[in-house]
């Protein structure tokens, strides 16, 4: 077990280095530069600019300061947003996404797990093939049509909730909303398909065998192993879900980190991006784990190897 | 007996839950909108498009951040009050000139910071120093270069600040000396780059040239405007409220006012429908048609000092001949653009310098639509009925509006030129630099005016300009720019600009199109909130009716 960890921490930091590179490389193979103004500045301007922010130094230099911010831990400021270091801009932006996130979560593990078992339990009846159409449906319909609506129902006309902005708990509702239906969707489907699998299965023969209410066949016995598939998709999904969706918080105009993602991509904001995709890439390697762990528990046919 | 309990014991359920939502519907429809707070409270909520970079003026070039300078911070001439493009005293409270070339600023005697420190000559001489030092890679440093020696000290040519054109002749008296008459400076003096800033504050969290450093913090920042600072959080808003120590501050009639960063133009009407704002940044293009057709109070379409234009490479051919470039312009149908295209208010444009640049300029009438003699002119420069023109693009930044435009235009040429134009979308840093780097056929652009003035539009087709970027040199129109530089007489000197632009229209490096407007929502109980061609607001005045 201890082996197991400590090979996937050093995983874990080889992923992040590359991370690192690949973002640091992109970022200087895109053409144009953190220094974009439509009125010409002046040559010293422009040379003072480079000379703050690092750009005159020879690309390997730049690459090996980028490291050395995550090694010592001494983030750097972002480009655009002057003045305001990459960790000041996560801690202010991650607490937002991370409410809608979870929020978001358990609206699609409540909605899509139910849905999915309900679906699996009468297959290919008129009921399950509704719930998965709506599911489709669901995974079809992109957050930048579904929040807008969203929003419009619940916000305008029915003013529940407002339309959008930060301010008070129940602004969190909409965005989660939007977010946990589509996942909900996913879920759905990936329950079905795994207790479908698992119903099949000889224990769950015996189980009913034993005389087992069908109830407690699925919900004891059975769902707990369907629920692997779901659980893969989870890792990710949950590094997604709480670093916030780009679409979602520029719909719903959540101060968000996703905001800052796309807005790093925009401004060629290197630093600001690198931070945001090595945050990113450690949350789905944490999440990753988590997910691995509660796999072997979960099914004692899997090993843990280092 | 249980079946019938279970039964009813589902219908209370049920209706306990439709009570519920009745409940909750009743509750939430029922509390008070935010603005209707605001309204009460005299506070002016405002979106304010995306989310401002810094607040340090020197660092600054955007236009979130010039909305909320306008409110913290005052120049020596402030936006009138009845009209914000009008010169009315700001932190000077007259001036004097010597043939629009010496310049004399009285200061408001009772003019402070916001944390009480008065604010002298002194803080005026050290923002001008502190913008032109080059260390400091302020991107607007050049605006300040009609101050004699301004370039050179920027440039590193001289080191000694005292050479450059501003003096204090005592704690309450600034001189400017320019490098030629200027009667356009104190419109000039409006723009942020040339606003005090806190050599107190400044000096405490850094150095003169450093940038980035935390003055510009809620908790540090000091300012001279009608309002101050009060709170900034990042991508949610960044509230200011009266500032005490504003020499005008009877004046002042709002207690406060929240600029709101959203970018979306769809999420900003949600949210001022759902009262959420007072006033718009912007207004979603594909649902302006509908405010002006229902004639909607709300809607405002104000023109700006702005023009939206196509540049031609004239370094590459065909577009190095003129025949080609007049024929592109004289096929462009403006009047169709803005009434079936664009469909926001906009203004075909005649010239380049949009109406209202200075009082007592006429924009020449050149640009126009005649498909006949575009025909003849491509025809003599060896493309008669297009037969033989080779492809080309129209560079556009990505966007849905330029997109449109382009494919309009590419229409045009394509039935009354037969001409093939390709439509080649760029993010905008790259297009940027493809424009920069002459690397584009036919280039989507526009300029925003930064004073009232036709130069502001003129000097920048000089040969070798940072931002002409099209290639194009003229002799006699660099000749024409620098003689305006030294004409003392206002009246001459709108008469060889216009010369300039007349000389410069008919050589068309660049294609105008039209004229911008801002299209904004504006709710009924904001009062004077006037229209400003240059954007720049005079918040002192502006009331909320309750």
């Amino acid at each position: 077990m201890i082996r197991f960890l400590l090979s996937r921490l050093l995983q874990g930091i080889l992923v992040i280095l590359a991370v690192i590179t690949i973002t640091f490389a992109l970022s200087r193979l895109l053409p144009g530069g953190p220094i974009q103004s439509e009125k010409n500045a002046s040559p010293e301007a422009i040379a003072a600019q480079r000379a703050y922010l690092g750009l005159d130094k020879p690309w390997y230099v730049q690459l090996g300061l980028q490291i050395a911010h995550y090694v010592t831990l001494d983030l750097p400021e972002s480009f655009h947003f002057k003045g305001r270091g990459v960790d000041e801009i996560i801690a202010s932006g991650f607490p937002v996404s991370a409410a809608v996130g979870l929020t978001a979560l358990m609206i699609a593990l409540g909605l899509g797990v139910p849905l999915g078992a309900y679906a699996a339990m009468r297959p290919n009846t008129l009921e399950d093939r509704a719930t998965m159409l709506a599911a489709t449906l669901g995974i079809c319909t992109p957050s930048m049509i579904l929040g807008p609506v969203i929003a419009m129902l619940l916000g305008l006309k029915l003013r529940w909730f407002n339309a959008s902005g930060w301010y008070e708990a129940s602004d969190v509702v909409m965005p989660a909303l939007t977010l946990g239906l589509i996942y909900s969707a996913q879920i759905a489907r990936l329950t079905r398909g795994g207790l479908r699998e698992t119903l099949a299965l000889e224990f769950v023969r015996t189980a009913r065998a034993k005389g087992a209410s069908e109830a407690s066949v699925v919900f004891l016995h059975a769902l707990k192993l369907a629920c692997l598939p779901v659980l893969n998709f989870l890792g990710p999904a949950a590094a997604g879900l709480l670093t916030g969706s780009i679409i979602v918080e520029a719909v719903f105009q959540l101060p968000g980190l996703g905001q800052f993602f796309i807005a790093s991509a925009i401004n060629r904001d290197m630093n600001l991006a690198i931070a945001i995709s090595v945050f990113y890439a450690s949350l789905i390697v944490l999440f990753n784990l988590l997910v691995d762990l509660v796999q072997a528990w979960l099914n004692p046919r899997i090993r843990l190897h280092a | 007996m249980f079946a019938c309990m279970r039964w009813i014991i589902r219908f209370f359920l049920l209706a306990a839950l439709g009570i519920g939502v009745m409940w909750f519907h009743h509750i939430r429809t029922h509390r008070p909108s935010r603005v209707e707070e605001a309204t009460k409270a005299g506070i002016l909520l405002l979106g304010n498009g995306s989310e401002p970079a810094t607040l340090d003026p020197h660092l600054a070039t955007g236009q979130p951040e010039h909305l909320i300078f306008h409110s913290i911070f005052e120049g020596l001439v402030a936006p009138g009050t009845e009209d914000p493009d009008a010169d009315s005293p700001g932190a000077a409270s007259s001036w004097t000139h010597e043939n629009f070339t010496t310049w004399t600023f009285q200061l408001q005697p009772k003019g402070k910071w916001s944390d009480g420190t008065p604010l002298t000559a002194q803080d005026f001489i050290y923002a001008y120093q502190r913008i032109l030092t080059a260390k400091l890679g302020a991107d607007y440093a050049s605006m300040l270069y009609p101050l004699l020696n301004a370039e050179a000290y920027h440039t590193g040519k001289i080191r000694d600040f005292s050479q450059v054109g501003v003096k204090a002749v005592d704690d309450y008296t600034l001189r400017l000396t320019l490098k030629g008459p200027a009667p356009y400076l104190p419109s000039m003096l409006k723009h942020y780059s040339w606003f005090p800033v806190p050599r107190h504050v400044i000096e405490k969290h850094g150095t003169m040239d450093q940038r980035n450093t935390k003055w510009t913090r809620a908790e540090n920042l000091v300012s001279n405007g009608a309002f101050q600072l009060k709170s900034w959080r990042v991508n949610q808003n960044l509230e200011v409220e009266r500032n005490p120590h504003y020499w005008d501050a009877a004046t002042v009639k709002l207690n406060g006012m929240v600029f709101v960063p959203i970018s979306s133009d769809s999420t900003e009407e949600r949210a001022f429908l759902d009262g959420q704002l007072h006033v718009t940044q912007v207004a979603p293009l594909s649902k302006i048609p509908g405010y002006i057709a229902h004639k909607s109070p709300l809607f405002h379409a104000d023109p700006l000092l702005s023009v939206y234009f196509y540049r031609c490479n004239v370094t590459r051919k065909p577009f190095n001949d003129v025949r080609v470039r007049k024929a592109l312009a004289l096929a462009i149908d403006r009047e169709s653009i803005v009434k079936n295209v664009l469909r926001g208010g906009q203004k075909p444009a005649t010239g380049l310098t949009p109406p209202g640049t200075a009082k007592d300029y006429q924009t020449p009438d050149i640009m126009k639509f005649d498909p006949t003699e575009a025909r003849r002119l491509l025809a003599e420069a060896g493309y008669p009925d297009g037969k033989g023109f080779p492809p080309f693009e129209i560079l556009i930044n990505t966007s849905e509006s330029h997109r449109t435009l382009a494919e309009a235009v590419q229409a045009m040429w394509k039935t009354h030129l037969q001409i093939p134009a390709g439509v080649l979308n760029q993010d905008w840093g790259v297009y940027l630099e493809s424009q920069r780097s002459l690397n584009y056929d036919v280039s989507r652009s526009g300029w925003v005016g930064d004073y009232l003035d036709p130069s502001t539009f003129l000097s920048l087709w000089q040969t070798g300009d940072g931002n002409n970027n099209t290639g194009w040199s003229s002799p006699p129109y660099d000749a024409l720019i620098q003689q305006s530089f030294l004409e003392g007489d206002p009246v001459k000197r709108l008469a060889i600009l216009k010369q300039a632009e007349t000389l410069m229209l008919n050589e068309v490096p660049v294609l105008p199109v039209y004229w911008y407007v801002h299209p904004h929502l504006k709710r009924p109980e904001v009062k004077n909130m006037r229209p400003s061609l240059l954007e720049h607001r005079c918040y002192k005045v502006i009331e909320l009716a309750k």
